[in-house]
């Protein structure tokens, strides 16, 4: 039976409502002010655009949350979206030293979607456009965090930037991949319209390689940021796999973000084949637009999985079924339908690597199958698009982890089509750090890597002393002497 | 963006943030820090002959989960030799020469007292203050508060050192006096330039109970310290407002005392202050709680439409006045926002048992509310009787709730009517005394 959505729109509303909402004024005032104000904190440490954390809590604290906002915007334009889609347990939340005193962490995540929201709310703007003097161009593959982030920083270096995207809207997987009970489209939709405000032109609906070719954009622009991101989940590789719904769990969640919730179709018994944080994703996601039974199957076992822990648990309390070193091998399917996915035990072999075990074969019934195998290294795009391009063993783009520059000198690359697919917050760090790279070749300098906000706060510029580092008295005097 | 610089007696800053006297500015190395970090201006922690301290300086009072809420402290001045300390500051002068540097003095004889002021001027120091505040080691000595407490004795010293000072002099006053302003005033007459207070106050904070010795404990001894932080900002605002109202002071004024955010600093400004100075929240925090200062301040003028600091000082000060001038016909009474209140009661044991017991429990059945948080049935939540209610404020200061209690001004028809003119128009048989409350 093909599928079709199960639940009216309000009891969808209902279960997709937000798990994390946003902190009233009093709560955040609690919370802000349970913070200890460390110094040189490891929040900031773990957090990889580094916000100056306890600088924007005590912010909060004292009663200005939009200076707040505009601490966590300066180091990351995407704070908003951040607040709501890091995994803050293994991130800043994780590292906060009040878990050593035996007290719950900061809420740092909600701390900041409060400050952020505040501005939202008001239309409070913490960025003067800034002056585009440079007159250097930088042309920017793909609108994704990644983008968006290089974007903003080059901007406001003083450059003229344009954004190329192949979707009809901006923000890459932020916007149409973020599992909605965590956040709402608009948030990362707002969040381009903010990056536009600092000068810089997205231009939507135009895929480079096929309505743009490099060379074109070389003509006219002195290097280019290439922040493409990964391809479609990895084929299954199995009989049965172009059964109607045997769906790329990323479609599935694209739906989710393109349709009313209530015209999203969804099968009554879902079976998704993986165990990372989009498997997870997928199944939760499926048990809130109504499938009464959603299973997880993977090949390996339980301590393999590659999702979050909390992400795990979040699942379980949905109601997610996990089989483990099962191995799918067979799509079953009748008059051109699913009904089922026929699996085979595992064990681990001598490598480790899963191996069927003969004779164990069984047949989960189903009508939905998502695949969540991971997501296609960009590599066929890629050659196509900069023959020349160094790609590493691991089929991702090559480049220095400081700068972002690739084995191409003009070319700069950042996000999940250089690290291999982690999170919002690594795009946006590394899209950053690809901007100074960028500026650094584009003005000749050396590139400065940003200061580790927590120490001295010293500053460059005509009030700064220009001194980096925490300095003793003999480090200061030397320094002086010169 | 609004414009900070202040100029407080001819020493300029570019914003009106001064790390106080006192550990945090013990040395050039901090004074860059502090002025790298955004600070506008250095006290310099008191220059005189070098002293020797004791290991085990400071203790604090912490309240529930918060520490130093009050610090207390039993150092005595700078344990760095004049040439070391005079040597930085012009280090740091070069390096920063449109931030404020200022040199606190404590020596003993006229002839010293020249010296040093000549010496600080050398090293380029913006301006001088001189330490009458110290309550604790070095007022045994004959020092510090044991010159502020005495007028007579403050304006002599003061008029020693306007004999050869050529750049602004600061009086820095002790708040452990019956009124402040009569060392003001003494050091308005020797020709000081402006005022700077308040230092520590004579303070215990805690007694040990196990050895039975208060902290700091100091091989099994104590000895009364100077209390500071957060704790002592009521009284230090109290008495900068003095002296800021007080027309025979008529001095500049450098606020301190429990300065911790740009709130704090916004409302010393706000009662007549020029600028403001820290060193407790520097001790707890380091120079950083500058950022929040700046731009707390900055956003604060912009929302006033005020565009430069030098507009909001003493915008409060007009408002306070002598209690007889206050309007007893002013009428407020609490009222409850039940949507926000929790049902804790706290309101109403308050003021039952520690105001004028107005307030009443009722069920949310009699009161006619819905249930919802904070409202289960039978379970009372409070009610005021508005007509019983005198105002007073202590159930929406007790109430855990912001905005939850709510006091609202009653427009009861009744003409303005103060004290003094209850009292004329007693005296003038126009009315009858008001009967006493019930
Ligand atoms: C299902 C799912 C859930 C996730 N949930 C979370 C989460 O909860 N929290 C979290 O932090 N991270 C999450 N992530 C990871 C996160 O979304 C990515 O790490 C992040 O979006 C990477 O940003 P990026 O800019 O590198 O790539 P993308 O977001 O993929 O953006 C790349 C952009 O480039 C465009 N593009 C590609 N090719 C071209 C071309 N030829 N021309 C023009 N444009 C092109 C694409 O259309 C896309 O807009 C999730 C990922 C998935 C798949
Ligand atoms: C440990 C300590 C040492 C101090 N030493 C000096 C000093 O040498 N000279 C001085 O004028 N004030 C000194 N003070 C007083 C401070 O300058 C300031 O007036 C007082 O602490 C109140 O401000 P605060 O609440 O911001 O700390 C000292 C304070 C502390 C806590
Ligand atoms: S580690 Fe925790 S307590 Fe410390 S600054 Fe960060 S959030 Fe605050
Ligand atoms: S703060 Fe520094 S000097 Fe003071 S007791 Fe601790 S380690 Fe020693
Ligand atoms: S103190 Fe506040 S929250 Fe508590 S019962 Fe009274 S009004 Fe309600």
């Amino acid at each position: 039976m093909p599928i079709q959505p199960l639940l009216p729109a309000a009891a969808i509303a209902a279960n997709m409502a937000e798990l994390k909402p946003a902190l009233r004024r009093q709560e955040a005032l609690v919370e802000a002010s349970r913070c200890l104000y460390c110094f040189d904190a490891p929040c900031i440490m773990a957090c990889p655009a580094g916000i100056d954390i306890p600088a924007f809590i005590k912010k909060i604290a004292h009663g200005n949350p939009a200076a707040a906002a505009k601490s966590i915007l300066s180091a990351n334009i995407l704070g908003a979206s951040c607040a709501r889609v890091c995994p803050t347990p293994v991130l800043c939340e994780g590292a906060c030293v009040l878990e050593d005193r035996d007290e719950q962490p900061i809420q740092i995540g909600r701390l900041q979607r409060y400050a952020t929201d505040y501005i939202a709310e008001r239309d409070i703007k913490v960025f003067t456009p800034p002056a585009q003097t440079t007159g250097k161009r930088i042309a920017v593959i793909g609108a994704g965090p990644a983008g968006l982030a290089c974007s903003a920083e080059l901007a406001q270096l003083g450059h003229t930037v344009v954004v190329f995207e192949k979707q009809a809207q901006p923000g890459g997987l932020n916007t149409y991949g973020i599992a909605y009970y965590k956040m709402r489209p608009e948030i990362s939709l707002a969040e381009a319209e903010l990056v536009r405000s600092l000068g810089v032109e997205l231009r939507c609906g135009i895929t480079i390689g096929k309505d743009l070719t490099i060379a074109q954009l070389e003509k006219t622009f002195d290097a280019i940021f290439v922040g493409v991101g990964l391809g479609a989940t990895n084929r299954l590789r199995i009989p049965g796999e172009e059964l109607p719904e045997v769906v790329d769990a990323l479609d599935f969640i694209d739906q989710i973000h393109t349709r009313p919730l209530d015209r999203v179709p969804v099968g009554r018994r879902v079976v998704v084949i993986g165990a990372g944080n989009t498997a997870i994703d997928a199944v939760t996601q499926s048990l809130r637009l109504g499938a009464e039974q959603a299973t997880v199957v993977y090949r390996r076992s339980e301590g393999d999985m590659s999702a979050y822990d909390f992400e795990y648990q979040r699942a379980k309390c949905d109601g997610a079924r996990f089989l483990f070193n099962v191995a799918p091998v067979e799509v079953c399917g009748s008059a051109g339908h699913v009904i089922g996915l026929r699996l085979v035990r595992t064990n681990a072999g001598a490598d480790g690597r899963p191996e069927p075990i003969p004779g164990t074969e069984t047949i989960e019934p189903c009508d939905l199958v998502l695949k969540a195998v991971g997501q296609e290294k960009q590599v066929v795009l890629l050659r196509r698009l900069f023959p020349a391009l160094q790609i590493d063993a691991h089929g991702v783009i090559a480049r220095d982890p400081l700068t972002g520059q690739t084995s191409v000198p003009h070319i700069f690359a950042g996000g999940d089509c250089a690290n291999g697919g982690r999170e919002v917050v690594n795009a946006v760090g590394e899209g950053k750090k690809a901007a100074h790279g960028l500026h650094a070749f584009l003005t000749r300098q050396t590139a400065a890597p940003p200061v580790q906000p927590s120490r001295l706060g010293a500053k460059t510029g005509p009030t700064g002393s220009g001194l980096l580092h925490p300095v003793r008295v003999h480090e200061l005097e030397a320094a002086l002497k010169k | 963006m609004a414009d900070l610089s202040t100029n407080l007696a001819g020493i300029k800053s570019p914003n009106p943030f001064w790390v106080a006297s006192g550990p945090p500015s013990n040395t050039g190395y901090q004074a860059h820090r502090a002025f790298e970090a955004g600070w506008g201006g250095v006290v310099w922690k008191t220059i005189g002959e070098p002293i020797v301290n004791v290991a085990s300086r400071y203790s604090a009072l912490n309240h529930g989960p918060a520490r130093i809420v009050g610090f207390n402290n039993i150092e005595l001045i700078s344990d760095r030799s004049p040439e070391t300390n005079f040597r930085e500051i012009a280090e740091v002068k070069r390096r920063w020469p449109h931030h404020a540097v200022i040199a606190s003095l404590m020596v003993e004889t006229r002839a010293q007292w020249h010296e040093f002021v000549r010496r600080a001027t050398d090293a380029g120091a913006d301006g001088i203050e001189l330490n009458f505040g110290c309550p604790h080691g070095m007022c045994e000595r004959g020092l510090g508060s044991a010159i502020g407490q005495q007028p007579a004795v403050a304006e002599k010293i003061t008029g020693w050192v306007m004999e050869t000072a050529t750049i602004p002099v600061i009086v820095k006053l002790t708040p452990n006096v019956t009124d402040i302003t009569a060392v003001a005033r003494a050091a308005r007459r020797a020709g000081a330039n402006a005022i700077s207070l308040i230092t520590t106050i004579t303070s215990i904070t805690n007694v040990n109970l196990d050895p039975f010795v208060p902290e700091p404990t100091v091989a099994g001894r104590s000895s009364h310290g100077g209390y500071c932080g957060p704790a002592v900002k009521p009284i230090a605002l109290n008495m900068v407002q003095s002296c800021a109202a007080d027309a025979a002071v008529g001095l500049p004024i450098s606020g301190i005392g429990g300065i911790a955010n740009w709130r704090d600093a916004a409302e010393f400004i706000a009662l007549g202050a020029t600028g403001i100075q820290v060193c407790t929240a520097i001790m707890h925090y380091g120079f950083r709680i500058v950022e929040d200062m700046h731009e707390g301040l900055s956003a604060y003028l912009d929302s006033k439409g005020m565009t430069s600091v030098t507009e909001l000082i003493g915008r409060a000060a007009p408002t306070l006045q002598k209690w007889e001038t206050l309007d007893l016909h002013w009428q407020r009474v609490a009222r409850i926002d039940y949507d926000k209140c929790i049902g804790c009661n706290l309101c109403y044991i308050a003021c039952e048992d520690g105001a004028h017991q107005c307030i009443d429990l009722k069920t949310p059945e009699e009161l006619g509310l819905g249930l919802g948080p904070g409202r289960v049935p039978h379970k009372p939540v409070p009610k005021v009787r508005e007509n019983d209610c005198v105002g007073c404020n202590l159930c929406s200061l007790v109430c855990p709730v912001d905005d939850c209690v709510k006091m609202t001004v009653i427009e009861n028809g009744r003409p303005p009517m103060s004290w003094s003119n209850y009292q004329e128009r007693l005296a003038a048989g126009e009315m009858q005394p008001i009967a006493p409350h019930p």
